[in-house]
């Protein structure tokens, strides 16, 4: 192809108008005739047994149209573990948890009736956190576990909390860490969060007296949320309709199957009513899903040029009460586990555990932020305490061309440069290690890497057809919640049929009865999937429209192109507008050939090859992989442990910028995000409650404009991917991962501080300075360092958070440190 | 208990019986079915829901509709239209400061609401102005960005030539 005309240009939102106008339709602004309104019971327990559930109170409450329960709907979800149950059957496993729902006239009444449902529970002993669950008689949160319906890729072990295990054993890693000159060992910690999109969880539907199930849903899945459903009620898949609206944000919180279960049910009970359940903003923080927690211990061993030789990873993942979706994000975690460096010997375990908190689930990175919080740390504080310039450790030390990743995957020259990345952002904000320095100012830098996480069959495919005024129409099943997609397939579609952008107009909003299938929008894979699915579909449509003008023109196919919305013949000069051969061609005698043009195409990845299930080995786990750095500048107030984030640079190997506006858009919207989580956000569980204790934008603060750093640089790299569409791969999730870890080595570069557990509050900076004994600059001393842990036994460590060990629990992290550094 | 309220809504008379507990906001996208403004949280933190009450920009979920009576709201749908967009609205497109879109309504209402009273705001102004607006999604750079020339184009200065 030669140069491009549209990909690459800053074509404005194609869905803009409805945006800005206040047009666009969420399913959250949908409105039925008599439309029922949903409210579900939820549990006041982290953990108890439901002993019985009684509605007949809530049922006399006038406009109350039904009640569901467990008793009534004990059908198992979920996407690749069916550990959950629409509601509770036998128990439930988090403050939070439904146990019933209410369908009634208004809201009023719904939410009254709600109240009114007796639940007799009897209370159960709760487990909070990982290393709890992990314990040798921990209460099960799943005693069931054996017995759930699970994907063959996951691993669950039963009669305990672990959801799923992916080891990764790659070289001799204990050889290789005995002969290494240092060794290092940390641990980290992440907090569960909330997705927060603006648009919380909503769905309404109907079943008709015919047997037709039809859904409105806010989600980024479509297709897998009527597969699900299906599943779920045992329903096939020509009786069960599921439309997507605009979509209010979702960040992998409306990945899946959420509450489409819960408004079913309750449809299925008023048959011929629509009925809507929209999840109010506190229910939002802890009723739907979060992020998982994690507590990653990380050993590295390092020879005495200071190359990493021995690497151990071991992450702990708080999974919550569900771990349906979560399993996959522990997964990518152990494939992932390297990041973007080579490691020689890698000893790596991903393990997600239960606990009774909020459920776990996708969330923007897919569990890559949480082990770059680790890992970008523990390179860093590697690279200091070995005297090494951490810009130059970093491009020692990063994977690329001809380097293998983890699973023993050997990269090539299209797999994008994360050195470059490296290069660029330490330019932007001049990291040379002889820069002027100023007190309690700093800059540190975190690279990023991530691949699609999704089953190794996951697809998308299009339609295109053209209208009768020749307007290409794109018919995608991916969801636009913002990231652009809709805009994006329109760029692709205009340079593959060379039309002016005015004339396609792309068809989202998917309607399952109607639209082609698409697995699911996550994984920042829509670009690259429906983007090469629009090219291949387009060549189909050129095949008929050339074969149409080659007869109308008496010239051979071969030497026919598009050019600017006509079938030209470049040797004769003559040409057919496409609107002429839009609906078939007609010869000046009346007679027509062809017919409406249409065509469709699908797409899904080639050659990908299951991990190793002892080993986590694969010559390609996954797709693709996109690579990328940043940095960031802070400023500290010693006296207050308050900092402010100057300057931040962003730098990704992207493949093919396809429109620079957006991707500016994702990289500062992702930049702001990895900031959000990096400085202020935690859900706060209670114990032994288990009540979500800021369950409101008001005690969850997520950044504001006042949060936004002055100046956010952002640079591109182009390595084309080779089979990704024009050599774009993506990236609308990559854009958060490295941020919160560049935050923390910034705020140690300046003033000596280094924090381990997210987020980084003025008051644990301010702790860090106090514990250095002066509020004095004290570089290359980390305040909260385990680099010379000795023997870490229960109760001593690094962390003094993370670490008890229980005896006989063979998955708590086993300490290779043995008296340091050696 | 009910109550009669006459106000304009977009520059045209409406006259209804409403709840004396229904908020600005239910009255809005219930009653008359302007979905513009958004129902984000409910509890005056998110901004989704702004409109202008009498020029002044206010949290809808925080106001009660029988307030509104006797007065001028505008909402979202009150200012432009396809080919022929409010320069706060054309601003928008132009810089990608819209994603999702569910906080753009509310942006653009704040923004109004700043730009009646300080034409010529600072981005200071502007920050501190739409710091009531929460957007999970853009990161605010190209919001800001928007906002700004938007009060550039409304003033009547010569159009910067490109966005960034």
């Amino acid at each position: 192809m030669s140069e491009p005309r549209w990909i690459g240009q800053d074509v404005p939102r194609v869905d803009g108008v409805e945006k800005v106008t206040g047009a666009a339709r969420y399913t959250a602004d949908l409105k039925f005739p008599r439309m029922l309104h949903a409210h579900v019971v939820r549990s006041p327990h982290a953990h108890a047994r439901v002993l019985d559930v009684r509605v007949e109170k809530a049922l006399r409450v006038p406009g109350v149209r039904a009640t569901a329960t467990g008793r009534e709907f004990p059908f198992h979800t979920g996407i690749y573990l069916k550990d959950q149950t629409i509601f509770a059957t036998d128990r439930v496993r988090y403050w939070g948890d439904a146990v019933a729902a209410v369908a009634a006239e208004t809201p009023e009444a719904a939410a009254e009736a709600a109240a009114l449902v007796e639940v007799e529970y009897e209370p159960l002993p709760a487990i909070f956190e990982v290393d709890e669950g992990l314990q040798p008689g921990a209460p099960l949160v799943h005693p069931d576990l054996g017995h759930y319906e699970c994907v063959p890729w996951v691993s669950p072990r039963a009669g305990t909390n672990v959801c799923n295990h992916v080891k990764v054993r790659k070289g001799d890693y204990e050889g290789a860490l005995a002969a290494c000159a240092h060794v290092f060992e940390h641990t980290f910690q992440v907090p569960q969060v909330q997705h927060v999109p603006l648009e919380s969880h909503v769905a309404v539907a109907r079943a008709d007296l015919a047997g037709k199930v039809e859904v409105f849903t806010s989600a980024q899945s479509p297709f897998t949320v009527r597969h699900l459903l299906c599943a779920c009620f045992s329903l096939p898949h020509g009786d069960v309709r599921v439309t997507v609206p605009a979509v209010g944000g979702g960040f992998g919180g409306k990945a899946g199957i959420g509450i489409e279960p819960v408004v079913v049910a309750l449809a299925m009970k008023t048959r011929g009513r629509w009925v809507r359940l929209w999840i109010e903003r506190a229910e939002e923080f802890y009723a739907t899903v979060v992020r998982q927690g994690l507590t990653a211990t990380l050993v590295s061993g390092v020879d005495r040029h200071g190359k990493v030789q021995a690497q151990k990873l071991h992450f702990l993942w708080n999974c919550g009460a569900y771990g349906g979706y979560g399993v996959n994000v522990v997964r990518a975690a152990g494939y992932t586990c390297g990041g973007a460096y080579e490691f020689p010997h890698v000893w790596g375990d991903s393990i997600g555990v239960y606990t009774n908190r909020p459920a776990g689930s996708a969330y923007r990175g897919f569990g890559m932020s949480e082990i770059h919080w680790a890992l970008e740390q523990q390179m860093e504080m590697v690279a200091r305490e070995m005297g090494i310039d951490p810009v130059e450790f970093r491009l020692r030390n990063c994977l690329g061309p001809g380097k293998s990743t983890v699973t023993g995957q050997v990269l090539d020259e299209h797999s994008g440069r994360v050195d470059r990345c490296i290069t660029r952002v330490a330019e932007m904000l001049d990291l040379r290690p002889d820069r002027p320095r100023t007190p309690f100012h700093g800059a540190g830098m975190a690279c990023a890497v991530k691949a699609p996480a999704m089953p190794n069959d996951a697809s998308s495919s299009v339609v295109l057809k053209l209208a009768e005024d020749g307007v290409l129409e794109v018919l995608i099943s991916g969801i636009d919640y913002g990231q652009g997609l809709k805009t994006v397939a329109a760029q692709f579609a205009a340079e593959a049929m060379d039309l002016p952008m005015e004339s396609i107009r792309v068809r989202g909003n998917p309607d399952t009865d109607l639209s082609p299938y698409d697995w699911q929008t996550v994984a920042s894979r829509q670009t690259w999937a429906t983007g090469n699915a629009v090219l291949r579909a387009a060549e189909q449509l050129k095949t008929q429209l050339f074969a149409m003008a080659a007869q109308a023109l008496g010239v051979p196919v071969s030497e026919l192109e598009c050019h600017n919305g006509s079938v030209v013949h470049p040797p004769s000069g003559r040409s057919l507008p496409i609107t002429r051969l839009a609906m078939g061609y007609q010869f000046p005698d009346g007679h027509t050939i062809g017919g409406p043009v249409a065509a469709a195409a699908s797409f899904v990845p080639e050659g990908l090859i299951f991990l190793d299930p002892e080993t986590g080995q694969s010559p390609k786990p996954v797709a693709k992989w996109t690579f990328g750095a940043q940095a960031l500048e802070v400023v500290v107030d010693p006296e207050t442990g308050q900092y402010r984030v100057e300057k931040v640079a962003a730098c990704y190997d992207v493949g093919k910028v396809v429109n620079p506006g957006m991707i500016h858009g994702q990289t500062y919207g992702g930049v702001m995000q990895g900031l959000g989580t990096g400085m202020m956000e935690e859900l706060i569980v209670e114990k032994p409650s288990g009540r979500v204790a800021n369950a409101s934008l008001m005690d969850y603060k997520i950044p504001s404009t006042e949060d936004l750093p002055p100046e956010i640089l952002v640079d591109y790299v182009e390595t084309p991917q080779t089979d990704g569409p024009l050599g774009a791969r993506g990236i609308g999730e990559h854009t958060m991962i490295p941020t919160a870890a560049a935050l923390s080595n910034a705020i140690f570069d300046a003033c000596g501080v280094r924090i381990l557990e997210m987020p980084i509050t003025a008051e644990k900076v301010l702790a860090g300075l106090k514990k250095q004994g002066s509020l004095g600059r004290c570089p290359g001393k980390t305040a909260a360092s385990g680099s010379s842990a000795g023997d870490w036994g229960p109760g001593s460590g690094p962390d003094p958070g993370s670490g008890v060990r229980g005896p006989g629990s063979d998955l708590l992290p086993r300490s290779d440190v043995a008296g340091g550094e050696k | 208990m009910n109550q009669t309220i006459s106000l304009r809504v977009n520059g045209l008379p409406e006259t209804h019986e409403v709840p004396a507990n229904q908020t600005l906001l239910q009255f809005l996208r219930e009653t008359l079915d302007l979905t513009g403004a958004k129902e984000g949280c409910n509890e005056g933190e998110c901004g989704a829901c702004l409109v202008l009450l009498d020029g002044r920009a206010v949290n809808a979920c925080l106001t009660l509709a029988v307030e509104a009576d006797g007065r001028e709201v505008t909402t979202i749908e009150g200012l432009g239209h396809a080919g022929d967009l409010h320069p706060l609205q054309a601003a928008f497109l132009k810089h990608a400061a819209v994603q999702c879109g569910f906080c753009t309504p509310g942006m653009i209402i704040a923004a109004l609401g700043l730009l009646r009273d300080n034409p010529d705001p600072s981005e200071e102004d502007v920050r501190w102005a739409m710091s009531g607006n929460l957007c999970r999604c853009t990161g605010y750079r190209q919001i800001i960005d928007a906002v700004q020339e938007a009060a550039a184009a409304m003033r009547g200065d010569p159009a910067p030539e490109a966005a960034p």
